[in-house]
């Protein structure tokens, strides 16, 4: 396959998958701003920004900070390229681009997303309409997902899918459970008590595995639990031991030349996401050992652009 | 009474012509609800399927990614089998003779030295390249894909109104034309034997692999183009689908060891043959335009080593452009001693004294064209043009008489059409395209263009102008 349309359809991949992480994130801020008192409130807020990255941007584009305000940026702004609005587009743009290589159904997913985007009133998703259109946004991201593994030729159309897919997923997970520590700075007192259930209740529920967790442990939530869920149980499907799995089945089908180095490390990646153990972990840091992993990740994703998909 | 333009579908009693007659029965019989809902039910498909004309305006701007549809005409037009079989004969001799007249212009030049075509039609033409000189090309093949542009006029005759041999577009809307008609009228196929046209892509891929280098076992072809933004984009990516090779970029591909290759995620892969869908001024920058993004540095090099084949190649400007064209006809006597089958419209040259004079004379009752104008740019049709329009170019004509010609104002035939009042007549013409490989075939029909503006003769999709399925029956 051509490096360039290679490119495309992974970029195609991992901005369908980014925009529903971002509708994920804004849907546990939403709940967390809820719950918290006045004095976390502000570090609820900022969570978002800072685990995308785009404080700075928010900083310019905004004076002060509020659900209201941090909805439009992330969810609606086309000035923040990690927008849901500008993930959408980049999506269908990708997609426009390598048209002739995607089935219709596929194409026709992305072109009636970006064009439904459009029409949405600004006002209904940052007012009471919010709830509504981070569940619209993962719909579409589920129906595009199950559309290409539904209709698309096995071939490295769909190994490129994928891999942009669960390296994204991957990249998210860690980052929606790192959430959680940009909150504890400010409410460390609290652990145990009723608002830290409801942080870590929200946050599984914003990766879709509270049923999960009771299900699997039958238990309490325990934060090393949570996290032990979120990385190492490959039975869920958003977690990082899961994505791994993915984003190996799709490397062990794609045949390079001189890509040793991105599967040598996507292999260790899957290696040491199967055989962590969580007790080290949390002795280490959760945010020392996730911010290690997102380095990783990273690291990949140039790795994987270099073996396969040309310079950037 | 002046005679009208000659309708396709009536003869000059009113009565319906036998190779119309089971479409006009079903015109008749069909209710017109039924009919008016299977053309929505077209444009929502064609839009689906995003056969679509891109208009990309600036990349901010409000009209960004807009596309709109060139109008597609339910009614087809309908050619008998036997008028056909008269015009494929033309078309092939015509096709034949021009790439004779290319091989011989860049190699041994005999039809200048005959005095037959005057030496600096050829060598004073931009589109001339001296690059091309003395390269042996398979099959001796320089127009691959010729696309030639027909007109019948009120006489009842079919004239060639333009050949072009460069980059010729708007197959593919010959060929989902067709695959429209039969998903939205399958019982109109029943009636009456439509000869098929589908295979269009396969006689392509044959066209393009005999074109490469010879010692290419198993050739690797693939299309390149402008890119997304290209106005002809669909049709690019239509026929690299169809025909199932890659769609590339000039980015794409690179040179290496005296070698095309294209860059995949598993690493380099050669190509012996690009159907390229780019003008010759942007195939490579180190060569022609320096600063051309959509070429491959020392492609043309490759070419030279006849390491890579070009399809169409360097160089066939020379044969469509309007002031060589009135030539054709004695290249199909030189080269083949053979009278010409299709006629030329008559064209008058406005370098020549005598010619000027004529056309500034009788300038509102002819067609002037730039000789290297396409797309119905750069020309003024006498008889509809305001007074100043027709003094502005008379003083255009004046400063540079080399650059124009100018032919009598056709009256192009007419076939009922699809408008807002019902149906009515309305102006077309027909570019059928013939594939010079081993040998040179055409597939039995081609694309039909109609002007939609009551009483227009121009038929560019550029200028408002629709497409029809083009039926050969027998």
């Amino acid at each position: 396959m051509l490096s360039r349309v290679a490119d495309r359809i992974f970029w195609m991949s991992r901005q369908m998958e980014r925009a529903e992480n971002a509708a994920r994130i804004l849907g546990v801020t939403s709940n967390l701003v809820l719950f918290g008192t006045d004095d976390v409130q502000e570090q609820n807020l900022l969570a978002p920004l800072s685990i995308t990255g785009t404080e700075e941007l928010y900083k310019e584009r905004h004076d002060k900070l509020d659900l209201p305000a941090l909805i439009d940026f992330m969810a609606l702004d086309e000035k923040n390229p990690s927008s849901i609005y500008s993930c959408l587009k980049w999506a269908r743009e990708n997609a426009h681009a390598v048209r002739w290589l995607l089935t219709s159904e596929m194409w026709e997913t992305l072109n009636a997303t970006w064009l439904e985007v459009r029409a949405i009133p600004r006002s209904r998703v940052t007012g009471s309409g919010a709830t509504e259109f981070f569940d619209w946004v993962k719909e579409r991201s589920h129906l595009f997902r199950g559309v290409t593994y539904g209709t698309i030729v096995r071939g490295e159309a769909f190994n490129f899918s994928r891999l942009g897919t669960f390296l994204e997923r991957a990249d998210n997970t860690a980052r929606i459970l790192d959430v959680k520590y940009h909150i504890l700075l400010s409410s460390v007192e609290d652990v145990g008590g009723a608002l830290d259930y409801y942080q870590w209740a929200a946050l599984l529920r914003s990766v879709s595995s509270f049923e999960t967790y009771r299900q699997l442990y039958r238990d309490q939530i325990f934060p090393i639990k949570v996290a032990q869920l979120l990385i190492l149980e490959r039975r869920m499907p958003r977690s990082l031991a899961a994505c791994f799995d993915q984003v190996k089945e799709a490397l062990d089908r794609i045949r390079g030349q001189r890509d040793e180095s991105a599967k040598r490390l996507a292999y260790e990646l899957h290696a040491r996401l199967s055989y962590v153990d969580i007790e080290e972990v949390f002795q280490g840091g959760l945010h020392e050992y996730l911010t290690a992993v997102l380095e990783d990740i990273g690291e990949l994703g140039g790795r994987i652009q270099r073996a396969y998909l040309g310079a950037v | 009474m002046e005679r009208g333009p000659y309708d396709e579908m009536r003869a000059a009693d009113g009565a319906v012509r036998a190779h119309f007659r089971p479409l006009a029965d079903w015109l008749a019989e069909t209710p017109a609800e039924r009919v008016a809902e299977k053309r929505r039910e077209a444009d929502l498909l064609f839009h689906r399927v995003g056969i679509t004309f891109a208009v990309y305006g600036d990349a901010h701007g409000a009209n960004e990614g807009a596309e709109r549809l060139i109008p597609f005409d339910t009614i087809p037009r309908v050619i008998p089998k036997t008028e056909w079989d008269e015009l494929a004969k033309g078309l092939l001799q015509r096709v034949k003779a021009i790439n004779r007249f290319l091989h011989d212009i860049y190699h041994g030049q005999e039809i200048l030295k005959a005095g037959v075509v005057p030496a600096e039609q050829v060598f004073a033409n931009e589109a001339y390249q001296v690059s091309m000189l003395g390269l042996e090309l398979p099959n001796r093949v320089y127009s691959h894909v010729a696309g030639i542009d027909l007109v019948r006029h009120k006489d009842g005759k079919y004239y060639v109104l333009e050949d072009n041999l460069r980059t010729p577009s708007g197959v593919s809307y010959m060929l989902e034309n067709r695959k429209m008609m039969m998903r939205l009228f399958p019982e109109l196929f029943a009636r009456q034997r439509v000869h098929p046209v589908e295979h269009y892509p396969n006689l392509l891929l044959e066209t393009l692999r005999a074109a490469a280098p010879p010692a290419a076992r198993d050739p690797v072809v693939a299309v390149l183009t402008p890119g997304q933004h290209n106005s002809a984009y669909f049709e690019h990516a239509f026929l690299a689908q169809q025909m199932g090779v890659e769609l590339v970029e000039g980015s794409d591909l690179f040179v290496k060891d005296g070698f095309l290759h294209m860059r995949t995620t598993s690493g380099p892969q050669r190509v012996d043959v690009i159907y390229r869908r780019i003008d010759d001024a942007f195939l490579d920058p180190l060569v022609f335009r320096q600063d051309s993004l959509l070429g491959v540095p020392g492609l043309l090099s490759v070419y030279r080593a006849g390491n890579v084949a070009l399809a169409n190649a360097i160089g066939t400007g020379v044969a469509d452009d309007k002031s060589t064209y009135p030539y054709v006809p004695e290249m199909i006597r030189f080269y083949l001693h053979e009278e010409p089958i299709l006629e030329n419209v008559p064209t008058w040259q406005c370098k020549r004294a005598a010619d000027l004079e004529y056309v500034l004379d009788k300038i509102s009752e002819l067609v002037v064209k730039e000789v290297q104008g396409s797309g119905g740019y750069g020309m003024l049709i006498g008889p509809a043009a305001k007074k100043s329009e027709i003094e502005s170019f008379r003083s255009r004509i004046k400063a540079n008489p080399a650059n124009y010609i100018a032919q009598p104002t056709l009256s192009l035939s007419t076939c009922p059409t699809f408008v807002e009042s019902g149906i009515a007549p309305r102006h077309v013409d027909l570019r059928p395209y013939v594939l010079s490989g081993k040998e040179v075939k055409l597939v039995p029909g081609g694309l039909t263009r109609v002007a939609l503006r009551e009483g227009s003769l121009v038929v560019n999709s550029s200028q408002g102008g629709g497409t029809k399925d083009t039926w050969v029956v027998d």
